[in-house]
C-alpha cells in the first residue's frame, strides 16, 4: 500500500465516523429537544398537547395542596397567566410557594400540565436563569427582590 | 491585616507571572541562559506567593473573620471545622483562587521536575504557563477578588450553601481542578513545541506522565462528584447529563484520547500534527469547562453568582487561548515533519480508531451542551436537552469502541494480524456469550438490552486480561514461572490491562444500575412497612434533633431479609435555618456491589412521610471502576520509562558529571 492509500483510508474511515456521529446528533435532537415555556405560552396554546415540555414560573402563594398518595398540586404563575400543574411524587427540598421553578411534563388536553419532574432552584437567592426572563418579560421581576441583609448590599456596590 | 496580606501575594504573584511571562522566551531566541533560568525561579516564586494567598484566605475562614465579605458569605461561626477548611472553594472567588494555585502548582512541579528537559522547551513551557496564569490574576484581582473587606463587620456569617456542607466538597473540587488545570501543561508543551518548530519521540515522553497525572485526577474528581450528587441529591441518579457534568466529562475525553496518541507519538514518532492539536482542544475543553461553569451562563449547584462582567472575562480568555492555540497550531503545524508510515490494521490504527470514536463521542456531548446556549443566543427559544439525547448518540459510539479495546494491545505495530487478535481473544468471546445466556435466563423477559449489555462488559474485561495472561504464561507455564514473569512484564502494559479492565467494570455498573433500577416512592406512617428485591423495609419513628448548624428530622427504619434483621437506616432531612434550605441525607446499606438507597421527601397532614426507596444493583461499580481505573494509570506512571524527570536516553557509564 503506498502512503497515498493509507491516508486515503485514514482520511475515509474518519469522515465515515463522522458521519455516523452527525446522523446520530441530527436523529436524536430532533427527538429528544425539550422546549422551555412561560405559563402565557402555554395560555396561547404555544405547546401542543401531548409533547413533552418545561413550564418555569413562580409557585403562586397559597395554591400548594398535598393530596393523598403522594399528589401534589400547585398553580405556576408568571404575573399574567397561572397554569395548574399536577405531579406525583416528591417535590426538591427548594420547593416553596412564591419561589421559582421549572416543571417538565405534558400539558393536557384540558390545559392543565401533568409534570413528571419538579426542579427547583438550587439556593435561597438564585432563581433558574429561564424563569427571571420570563418574570421580566412579564414586568413582574425586581432586582434585588430577594432580600437581603443590608451589609450584603452595602458591599455589593 | 492577614486579608490584606493575601491580597498583596496575589498582586506579587501576578507580577512574577508578568515577568515570566517573557523573560524566557526571549533568552529562548536568544540562547540567553540566564533569561532562561530566571523562569525557574519566578515559577517556584509564584507558587510560594499564591499559596501564602490561599493560606491568607484560609486562616480568614478557620477564624471566621467575617469582615471580609467572602468569608461573611459563605461562612458561619457554628460550621464544624472541616467545612471552614473547605468553604474557602465552596464559593466563586475561592474555587477561582484554587485554579491559580494549583495552576502555579503545576508551574513550579515543570520547574523542580524538569531537570532533563531540553532548555528552550522548558524556557517556553514556563512562559506559555504564565501566560495563562498572568490571564486568570487578572481575572480574580479585577472581577472576584475572594479578600473584599465589608466596612462594618457582621458578627455572624450567612453559612455555606447546605448542598456543600459535605465531605464531598473536601475532595471534588480540589481533583476536578488538578486535572483541568494539568491539562494546561500538554498545552503549554504544545505551544512550547510549535513555537519551537520542532517536535519528537521525546516531547511526547515528557508529555506523557503530565498527560496521565491530570487524566487521573479528572478521573477521580468526576468519579467522586457523581457520588457525591448520588447520595446528596436524594434522586439516587448518579449522572444527569447537566451541562456542568458534561463540561468536566469533555475534557477528560479528549485527555483519555490524548492519552492514547502520546503512546503512538512516543513509540513510534507518528500522529505528531494531531497529538499537538489534541493537547490544544483538551485544554481549551477545560477552559470551556471553567467557563461554562463559572460564567454564570448556566443554572446550575456549581453556579455559586452571576455575574456578568465575569462571564465577559472569562469569554475573553476563552478566545484569547483558543483561538491563539489554534491560530499557531495553523500557522506552525504544517511545518512539523510527518512520522512512521503503517498500515490500516496495526496498533498505531487501533490508536486511531479508539481517536476517532472518543473525539466524535466528545463531538457529540459538545453539542448537546452547547445547542441550546447557541440556540437561545441566535432565536431566543429556550430549550433543553436531556439524557434521552446523550444516551442515543454518546451509547452507539461507544460500543464499537468498547468492542475494539481488547484488539489494541493484541495488535503489532507497524502491521498487525486481525485474524490473528481475534483467534486470542476467543475465550473472552465465549465467557461473554455465556454471560449473554446466563443473564439472559436470570432476568426472564427483564430488559432486552441488558444481557447484551453484560455481555460487552464481560468481554472487554477478560479481553483486557488476554494480553498479560498470554505473556507471562498463566495456564501454560508452571505457576512461580508465571509469576516472575508477572513481575517483570513492564508497569505500562499491567497499566493498560488494568485500566481496560475498569472500563468493563465501568460499563457492567452503568448497565445493571440503569437496566435493573427497582424504585419506590410511597408515603409512610410509623410502623407501616415497604418492600423491594427481598428487602422489608420497615418505618420505625421519626423525630427531631439539633446539629451545630442545622435542625434535622431524622426517620428511623429497619431493614429485613426474611426473618432476619439487617441493618437499621436514618435518612434525614437538615434544615438550616441561616440559609432557610433544607438537605435530605439519604441513607445506605451496601451488600457486595449493590445498595440500598433510602431518602425522604415530606411529612403529609396525616403524619406520614413521602419517602423514596431503591434498590441498585452493582451500582458501585460504576465508582470502582473508576477507582481501578485510575490505579491503572497510576501502574503506567510508575513505569521507569515513565516516571517525571527519568527520561533521559539510558547511559551505560555511571554518571561523573557534578549534579546538575
Amino acid at each position: 500500500m503506498t502512503r497515498k492509500q493509507r491516508r486515503l483510508i485514514l482520511i475515509g474511515s474518519s469522515l465515515g465516523v463522522l458521519a455516523i456521529a452527525v446522523a446520530l446528533v441530527l436523529g436524536s435532537l430532533r427527538e429528544s429537544i425539550v422546549f422551555f415555556n412561560s405559563p402565557t405560552d402555554i395560555a396561547a396554546n404555544k405547546a401542543a398537547p401531548g409533547k413533552r415540555v418545561r413550564l418555569g414560573g413562580l409557585v403562586k402563594a397559597g395554591t400548594l395542596d398535598r393530596g393523598d398518595n403522594l399528589q401534589v398540586g400547585f398553580t405556576v404563575t408568571d404575573g399574567n397567566k397561572d397554569v395548574r400543574v399536577n405531579y406525583r411524587g416528591i417535590v426538591p427540598d427548594l420547593f416553596r410557594e412564591g419561589q421559582g421553578v421549572i416543571a417538565e411534563g405534558r400539558v393536557e388536553p384540558g390545559g392543565a400540565f401533568t409534570a413528571e419532574t419538579v426542579l427547583a432552584k438550587h439556593d435561597e437567592n438564585y432563581m433558574p436563569r429561564e424563569v427571571v426572563d420570563t418574570l421580566k418579560k412579564q414586568g413582574y421581576w425586581q432586582e434585588n427582590a430577594a432580600p437581603k441583609p443590608a451589609a450584603a448590599r452595602q458591599t455589593a456596590k | 491585616m492577614i486579608a490584606e496580606l493575601g491580597h498583596y501575594a496575589l498582586v506579587l504573584a501576578l507580577a512574577l507571572a508578568l515577568i515570566q511571562s517573557w523573560s524566557p522566551v526571549l533568552g529562548a531566541r536568544k540562547g540567553d541562559l540566564a533569561l532562561m533560568k530566571l523562569a525557574d525561579f519566578t515559577a517556584l516564586a509564584q507558587f510560594a506567593f499564591v499559596m501564602l494567598a490561599f493560606g491568607a484566605l484560609t486562616y480568614c475562614y478557620v477564624t471566621s473573620d467575617f469582615s471580609v465579605a467572602n468569608v461573611y458569605e459563605n461562612s458561619h461561626s457554628q460550621m464544624p471545622l472541616i467545612y471552614k477548611f473547605t468553604s474557602v472553594w465552596g464559593n466563586h472567588e475561592g474555587s477561582m483562587l484554587l485554579w491559580v494555585s494549583i495552576l502555579a502548582l503545576f508551574g513550579a512541579l515543570v520547574a523542580w521536575f524538569g531537570v532533563n528537559l531540553p532548555a528552550t522547551l522548558k524556557a517556553n513551557v514556563l512562559a506559555v504557563q504564565s501566560w495563562i496564569a498572568s490571564a486568570f490574576y487578572l481575572f480574580i484581582l479585577f472581577t472576584s477578588n475572594p479578600f473584599r473587606r465589608i466596612a462594618e463587620a457582621p458578627l455572624e456569617g450567612r453559612d455555606l450553601n447546605p448542598i456543600l456542607q459535605d465531605f464531598g466538597l473536601a475532595v471534588h473540587p480540589p481533583m476536578l481542578y488538578l486535572g483541568y488545570v494539568g491539562f494546561s501543561i500538554a498545552f503549554s508543551f504544545a505551544v512550547a513545541a510549535l513555537i519551537d518548530g520542532r517536535i519528537d519521540a521525546a516531547w511526547a515522553r515528557w508529555v506523557r506522565p503530565w498527560t496521565l497525572l491530570a487524566w487521573m485526577c479528572l478521573t477521580l474528581g468526576i468519579a467522586m462528584g457523581s457520588y457525591w450528587a448520588y447520595y446528596e441529591l436524594g434522586w439516587g441518579g448518579w449522572w444527569f447529563w447537566d451541562p456542568v457534568e458534561n463540561a468536566s466529562l469533555m475534557p477528560w475525553i479528549a485527555g483519555t484520547a490524548l492519552l492514547h496518541s502520546a503512546v503512538v507519538m512516543e513509540k513510534r514518532n507518528a500522529l505528531k500534527v494531531w497529538t499537538i492539536l489534541l493537547a490544544i482542544l483538551t485544554f481549551s475543553l477545560s477552559l470551556l469547562g471553567t467557563f461554562l461553569v463559572r460564567s454564570g451562563v448556566l443554572t446550575s449547584v456549581h453556579t455559586f453568582a452571576s455575574d456578568p462582567s465575569r462571564g465577559v472575562f472569562i469569554l475573553a480568555i476563552l478566545v484569547l487561548f483558543i483561538g491563539g492555540g489554534l491560530a499557531l497550531y495553523a500557522w506552525r503545524a504544517p511545518a512539523l515533519k510527518q512520522g512512521g508510515l503503517f498500515a490500516p490494521i496495526s496498533r498505531e490504527g487501533a490508536l486511531v480508531f479508539n481517536n476517532l470514536f472518543l473525539t466524535s463521542a466528545c463531538a457529540t456531548v459538545f453539542v448537546g451542551t452547547l445547542y441550546p446556549l447557541a440556540l437561545e443566543a441566535l432565536t431566543g427559544d429556550k430549550i433543553s436537552v436531556g439524557a434521552p439525547f446523550f444516551n442515543l448518540t454518546f451509547g452507539p459510539l461507544f460500543i464499537p469502541l468498547l468492542i475494539a479495546v481488547p484488539f489494541g494491545p493484541l495488535l503489532a505495530w507497524k502491521r498487525g494480524d486481525l485474524f490473528g487478535a481475534a483467534q486470542r481473544l476467543i475465550w473472552a468471546a465465549a465467557l461473554a456469550v455465556m454471560a449473554l445466556a446466563i443473564t439472559f435466563a436470570i432476568q426472564r423477559g427483564g430488559p432486552v438490552l441488558a444481557p447484551f449489555g453484560v455481555g460487552l462488559a464481560v468481554y472487554v474485561m477478560i479481553g483486557a486480561l488476554i494480553d498479560p495472561i498470554e505473556r507471562i504464561g498463566l495456564f501454560r507455564q508452571p505457576l512461580a514461572i508465571a509469576f516472575a514473569r508477572a513481575r517483570g512484564l513492564p508497569r505500562s502494559a499491567w497499566g493498560t490491562a488494568v485500566a481496560h479492565f475498569a472500563a468493563g467494570m465501568l460499563l457492567l455498573g452503568v448497565i445493571a444500575e440503569s437496566q435493573w433500577n427497582s424504585e419506590r416512592i410511597v408515603s409512610l406512617k410509623p410502623g407501616e412497612s415497604i418492600s423491594v428485591r427481598g428487602y422489608d423495609v420497615t418505618l420505625e419513628n421519626m423525630m427531631q434533633r439539633p446539629g451545630p448548624n442545622y435542625r434535622e428530622l431524622v426517620a428511623r427504619f429497619t431493614v429485613r431479609r426474611g426473618e432476619a434483621m439487617v441493618d437499621v437506616l436514618e435518612p434525614s432531612k437538615r434544615t438550616f435555618p441561616q440559609r432557610q434550605m433544607s438537605t435530605t441525607e439519604a441513607a445506605l446499606l451496601t451488600s457486595g456491589a449493590s445498595q440500598l438507597y433510602l431518602s425522604l421527601g415530606d411529612v403529609g397532614s396525616d403524619g406520614a412521610i413521602a419517602i423514596r426507596l431503591f434498590h441498585k444493583p452493582l451500582v458501585l461499580l460504576i465508582w470502582f471502576g473508576c477507582v481501578v481505573m485510575v490505579f491503572g494509570g497510576a501502574l503506567s506512571l510508575s513505569d521507569r520509562r515513565l516516571r517525571v524527570g527519568a527520561p533521559k536516553p539510558a547511559r551505560h557509564k555511571p554518571s561523573m558529571q557534578p549534579a546538575e
